[in-house]
């Protein structure tokens, strides 16, 4: 389409003006969105059986939001995510300044252990999680929000090398001369931290957290291993909805978390960019 | 960067708490799993820490190596079919327009930041024997089909929707669905970082497309196409919760019998040891691609 207003020849290299190669990207992107695509209209239908549409309703929205066990799933990840976002941004971060600033015995060691959260499989970690709380005896009947303790714990485990991860390539492109300055007029190590450097990784700790909160958000298998029977999470709520049937009010309650992710990611990309060209521009 | 010996309370004050909580609800955790792997069931929830290799012995009987040879096909075919399906797409986001780039790129890692499960469960609709596909296979087999008597074939009959749930085929196009933003992204970045000038100078010289592909951007791509194999291997080989989903009782991987040791048979160290071998492959498989691009970087 870009290319029909110019009546330039395609250059060899313009791949992308060829049309079997848009011809094929197309349909990657119909094969990526179509399923999502259909899933979301089908959540407007005025059908149980999902396949025909039958004209437009809101009442499978109103079924999941009143669906009190599916809400409190709902809640439970949102709590969750919350906590485990905010000890993970700071776990993260430490973890970042440590490897970024400090030479020590054993360093590669620990940033292989660091780095380790996020290749183990998922049910690895599942499973190690499982085991580690059936051992230590990890209190099961507690009230809430803290029945949620074993959960949060494992979802801080697998987001903070995550934001570890984003953080330090933020601190890459810090002047360490601006630190150094800051102590030459007098700031103590605690100042130049809190006013030169922690304001140069901000960005960094925003996405991390953003990533963070999506990660937790998302966690199926981890979760699955460490909930009990009163500590649901909405993605197991859903799997154990879905295992028996296909229904208009799950198609809602998965719209309601694809307009979420969609959200939270374009705030993301939008951080990124911004933290891109506050580097560029330095 | 400096010695941790000069300003040992700050590395104290920024090292403790990280390292700690990996060391806690990391290391230690996988520790007792390494440990239960060694052991054996004394009644119901007594493990005994025997350092008996059975365990691992029975993991190769055929039964399990089976299911653990399974694993692997499915996710070798996974990423083969992610690679084809994904290097075109790689090329084509390298070659777009500045104004296109970035919207290409969003469009494929879109998918990769929806909740796993509710893209299986998009999946789940779409395969059913009412679903979609079938919907429209079978619609365009009743508009059509008519047309078939023009050419002097006899009608065909009603239409038999195909079964594409809860099979083989299912997980395999399952876990295409979820990883192929895993593939597309480093192929992307290894193939944006490719001197064009080389690819040109290839055609000027007489190869063709398919030729310059194959000598020229393959070998030099190399290792962002061998990150891209292991990226999309490793979690296929892990994978839960699609052929759980779309798979049928004889799709079951490796991590489906995992779940199912710690969950129903409660045969804990047996499951342990299994999650061993699925992280050594693991391991092997990183060490592989570290290895590789190390030789890499040795050759610029």
């Amino acid at each position: 389409m870009i290319g029909l207003g110019k009546r330039t020849p395609i250059a060899p290299l313009e791949y992308t003006r060829r049309l079997w190669m848009r011809a094929w990207v197309g349909l990657v992107l119909f094969f990526l969105y179509a399923p999502l695509i259909t899933l979301v209209a089908f959540s407007f239908n005025d059908s149980r059986r999902n396949i025909v549409w039958r004209g437009f309703t809101f009442k499978y929205y109103e079924k999941a939001l009143n669906n009190d066990s599916l809400m409190e799933a709902l809640v439970n990840s949102i709590t969750i995510a919350a906590l485990a976002t905010a000890v993970s941004v700071v776990l993260g971060a430490l973890a970042a300044v440590m490897l970024w600033r400090f030479r020590f015995p054993m360093k590669a060691a620990a940033e292989g252990a660091m780095a380790l959260p996020i290749v183990v499989p998922e049910i690895c970690m599942g499973v190690a999680m499982l085991v580690f709380f059936a051992k230590i005896g990890f209190p099961t009947d507690l009230p809430w929000p803290f029945n949620l303790g074993a959960i949060t714990i494992a979802h801080i485990t697998f987001c903070f090398p995550f934001v570890t991860m984003v953080v330090r390539s933020r601190l890459a492109s810090f002047n360490r001369e601006e630190e150094e300055a800051a102590k030459d007029l007098g700031a103590n190590e605690w100042q130049a931290f809190r006013d030169v450097l922690l304001p140069h990784m901000k960005p960094g700790l925003v996405a991390g957290a953003l990533l963070a909160f999506t990660l937790s958000l998302d966690d199926f298998v981890i979760t699955f291993f460490t909930s009990g029977p009163n500590t649901v999470t909405f993605p197991v709520k859903v799997y154990s909805m879905v295992r028996f049937s296909v229904t208009p009010e799950v198609n809602a309650a998965s719209a309601m978390v694809i307009a979420l992710t969609v959200i939270l990611t374009t705030i993301t990309l939008k951080m990124q960019s911004r933290m891109g060209t506050i580097a560029q521009g330095h | 960067m400096e010695s941790w010996k000069n300003h040992k309370a700050l590395f104290a004050a920024v090292a403790t708490a990280p390292l700690t909580w990996l060391i806690l609800f990391f290391l230690l955790p996988l520790g007792i799993v390494w440990l239960y792997s060694f052991g054996t069931n004394q009644g119901l929830t007594q493990i005994d820490i025997s350092g008996t290799f059975a365990n691992y012995a029975r993991a190769l009987e055929p039964l399990y190596l089976g299911i653990l040879w399974k694993s692997v096909l499915v996710a070798g075919a996974t990423t083969i079919i992610c690679l084809v399906v994904g290097f075109p797409v790689a090329l084509a986001i390298v070659f777009a327009s500045d104004k296109w780039k970035p919207w290409l790129l969003l469009g494929i890692m879109l998918p990769f930041w929806t909740n796993l499960l509710i893209r299986t469960y998009a999946l789940m609709a779409v395969l059913r024997t009412e679903g979609y596909a079938n919907q429209t296979i079978g619609w365009l087999h009743d508009k059509f089909g008519g047309l078939m008597t023009l050419g002097g074939l006899p009608p065909p009959g009603a239409y038999e929707p195909m079964h594409l749930l809860y099979n083989n085929f299912a997980v395999i196009f399952g876990l295409v669905y979820v990883h192929l933003p895993f593939m597309v992204l480093p192929l992307y970045a290894a193939l944006d970082k490719l001197d064009k000038s080389l690819i040109e100078a290839s055609l000027d010289l007489g190869a063709g497309h398919l030729r310059t592909l194959l000598m020229i951007v393959a070998p030099l791509a190399a290792p962002g196409i061998i990150s891209g194999i292991i990226i999309t291997f490793v979690p296929a080989l892990g994978a839960y919760l699609t052929p759980d989903l779309l798979g049928g009782p004889d799709s079951q991987m490796i991590a489906n019998v995992i779940e199912r040791q710690f969950k129903r048979a409660n045969d804990w160290p047996f499951g342990a040891a299994l999650s061993f071998i699925l992280m050594y492959a693991t391991f092997i498989a990183i060490a592989f691609q570290a290895m590789k691009a190390r030789q890499a970087e040795a050759r610029q």
